[in-house]
């Protein structure tokens, strides 16, 4: 059995930043991922980020990736790449498969679970046509793997994701023939939307996609209007001429192992649906197990580096590592940086639902 | 929906700045026409945690202040039309601009992340908020600095009785 | 029509890269080496990786991380290989899966 004193399961954004902090405490640290590659969602960031210097606002989200990569190997953390950890026994034991062929079980003092989150999707007529595809995948394919999946797209859904992707499948070369949104008011930053709009991409408030059709995969789609009960208008169909279809309808965390252990849940709306309970260190109702990023409620990659972050200096300082003093002045810069990140106006709902989730009275 | 009633309709229902939301914001400093020099125009009317624009201006012409949620806003006074600002925007919303570059044309340098780029000299559309095609324009300067991470800076002339429609350009067609 | 992108605005040119040959549907073709199946199959255009059990209908990648399994292809002989997240391999043989596929024992390649 293999053993070390703080395991981190993903090495995204989240996981990276809480291996960094972790081992800088002086903790023994191993992180797992299940790719061939580190860095989660990070490296098909590759538009700016927001915030302010201290969270490195203006450098583009795949430099920072190369950035905590460096800083991991300066620390000479152990990472393990094609790892999928695949259960969590006795609270500390995770069982994980190495290589899709060996099987291992790591004994660790703490972990910390940055899995992530997982698309969700719209089903329409026609959605499991070949075409049809997470905006995610598309932006996967796009900025890591350089292919288009397609030449004439359309996205549902206008949410940061769908705004920010339909952006990029611009830069890449694909013409983005319209964004549908069913809400009555488009839902991504207007900074975003105001790109994709210059770049003459409609957007369609109070729409959706009625159904898809092709032969091999998507030829056309049929986009309708819907009412203010979000009920299809009758009449109101047009088609458009598109070979794929992208779905930005959101994230919800990818929470299995964490409930597999034991984590208890909790439900939080806003922020991807059921999460494992956490409190203001990120700890969850399991002493021996932390939570950082998306799997925590679906944000963004600059929260989830501050959260790895606590989650980092958490676990090891309740190791005996990091004195009082230096945890509690790093851990309230971090809470005060992730603070500033959540606020205006699309932040203060994430700062009240992250609040709502910490001071829940458990049974 | 008819052209004239979409440039009424508003930021979260068109995805662009609306003429009066744009007018009505602190952020929004169309420089006279009687100012000789360049200027930043911000066209950012949300409040969201942001900065880089006033780190970046090395004149403090950008005034954001310590709650980063504020909407910046431009002193004419004190902007020197250097365009750090434009590059660094995250959210690619800010431009230069002056009415009267030369006789009946004015003056933008506006952000643009698109290949291909075009050569100084040659002639490209520009267009509105909404994407739609305004009038042609001359390319003055490309500028790719390093330090702009990227973000290449069109510096491009056109007649000035569009000075405020114009706010960048179509994208070239695919090489 | 070519989904390969050559040039990108942030990401730079595409760079060289060393070739494997990989079979597809008993054809011969050239892969950049290391790269996902799934996105050497989309950059040379191929509409769908396989066709469901009952009613055969096409599927191609919908999740591109490895999750969903709507990706999946005969690989090496071995059915049911999530391609949007396995890297091609010199010599690799692909083949359009139709239908279930059966593990036997000792397939490693998952």
């Amino acid at each position: 059995m293999h053993k070390c004193e703080v395991l981190v399961i993903g090495a995204g954004p989240a996981g990276l930043s809480a291996a960094l902090e972790a081992a800088r405490g002086g903790a023994k640290v191993l992180l797992v991922d299940e790719n061939s590659k580190p860095g989660g969602q990070l490296f098909k960031q590759i538009h700016k980020f927001f915030g302010s210097h201290e969270h490195r606002a203006g450098v583009r989200g795949i430099d920072i990736g190369t950035q905590l990569l460096k800083e991991a190997e300066e620390l000479h953390i152990e990472v393990w790449l094609d790892a999928e950890a695949v259960g969590i026994f006795n609270q500390t034991e995770v069982w994980i498969i190495r290589d899709k062929q060996t099987s291992v079980t790591v004994k660790a003092d703490r972990v910390i679970i940055a899995s992530g989150a997982i698309e969700n999707s719209v089903n329409f007529p026609g959605w499991t046509l070949p075409g049809v595809m997470g905006a995610g995948a598309a932006q996967t394919m796009i900025n890591l793997h350089r292919v288009l999946p397609g030449t004439k797209v359309l996205m549902i859904g206008s949410g940061n994701v769908g705004v920010i992707v339909s952006y990029q499948l611009l830069q890449a070369g694909a013409d983005v023939i319209g964004v549908v949104e069913a809400a009555p008011q488009l839902g991504g930053y207007g900074v975003h939307t105001a790109k994709v709009r210059r770049a003459k991409v409609p957007f369609y408030t109070r729409h959706t996609v009625k159904k898809a059709w092709g032969k091999d995969r998507v030829e056309g789609a049929t986009i309708v209007q819907l009412d203010d009960k979000w009920r299809p208008i009758s009449g109101t169909e047009f088609d458009v001429d598109v070979d794929t279809i992208c779905i930005a309808a959101g994230l919800t965390p990818l929470v299995e192992l964490a409930f597999a252990a034991g984590c208890e849940p909790i439900y939080t709306p806003l922020l991807g649906g059921m999460v494992p309970w956490h409190d203001e260190s990120m700890k969850t109702s399991i002493p021996s197990i932390y939570l950082a990023g998306d799997i925590s409620g679906v944000e963004e990659a600059s929260t989830a580096m501050e959260e790895g972050r606590m989650a980092g200096l958490s676990a090891a300082h309740s190791l005996g590592y990091i004195s009082d003093s230096d945890y509690h002045t790093h851990f309230e810069e971090a809470q005060r940086r992730l603070d500033v990140l959540r606020a205006g106006m699309f932040g203060q709902k994430r700062r009240d639902a992250k609040a709502a989730i910490i001071g829940h009275q458990r049974g | 929906m008819k052209d004239v009633d979409i440039y009424d309709q508003p930021l979260k229902v068109t995805g662009a700045v609306s003429m009066v939301e744009l007018h009505n914001s602190p952020c929004y400093t169309l420089p006279p026409t009687d100012r000789r020099a360049l200027a930043a125009v911000i066209e950012c009317v949300e409040e969201i945690p942001c900065n880089p624009c006033e780190t970046a201006c090395p004149t403090g012409a950008i005034t954001i202040g310590k709650d980063i949620t504020t909407i910046p806003v431009v002193d004419l006074a004190k902007c020197t039309g250097c365009s750090l600002c434009v590059a660094a925007c995250p959210g690619m919303a800010i431009y230069l601009k002056k009415y009267e570059f030369v006789e009946n044309e004015a003056y933008i340098a506006f952000p643009f992340e698109y290949l291909p780029l075009p050569k100084d000299g040659d002639t490209v559309r520009l267009v509105d908020r909404l994407g739609n095609y305004v009038c042609d324009g001359t390319v003055l300067r490309v500028v790719q600095a390093k330090r702009n991470d990227r973000t290449t800076v069109m510096h491009v002339s056109y007649p000035n009785e569009y000075y405020e429609r114009v706010v960048s350009m179509e994208r070239l067609s695919k090489a | 029509m070519s989904y390969r992108i050559v040039d990108h605005p942030v990401l730079g040119p595409l760079e060289e890269s060393e070739m494997v040959t990989i079979t597809v549907d008993g054809k011969k073709m050239q892969a950049r080496k290391g790269e996902m199946i799934a996105a050497v199959l989309l950059a040379s255009g191929t509409s769908y990786f396989r066709k469901t059990v009952k009613v055969h209908e096409p599927r191609g990648i919908y999740c591109g991380i490895g999750r969903c399994t709507d990706c999946t292809m005969i690989v090496n002989g071995i059915p049911n290989i999530r391609t949007c997240i396995t890297a091609v391999e010199d010599g690799m043989v692909i083949e359009t899966q139709i239908g279930y596929g059966e593990w036997k024992k000792g397939d490693t390649h998952a």
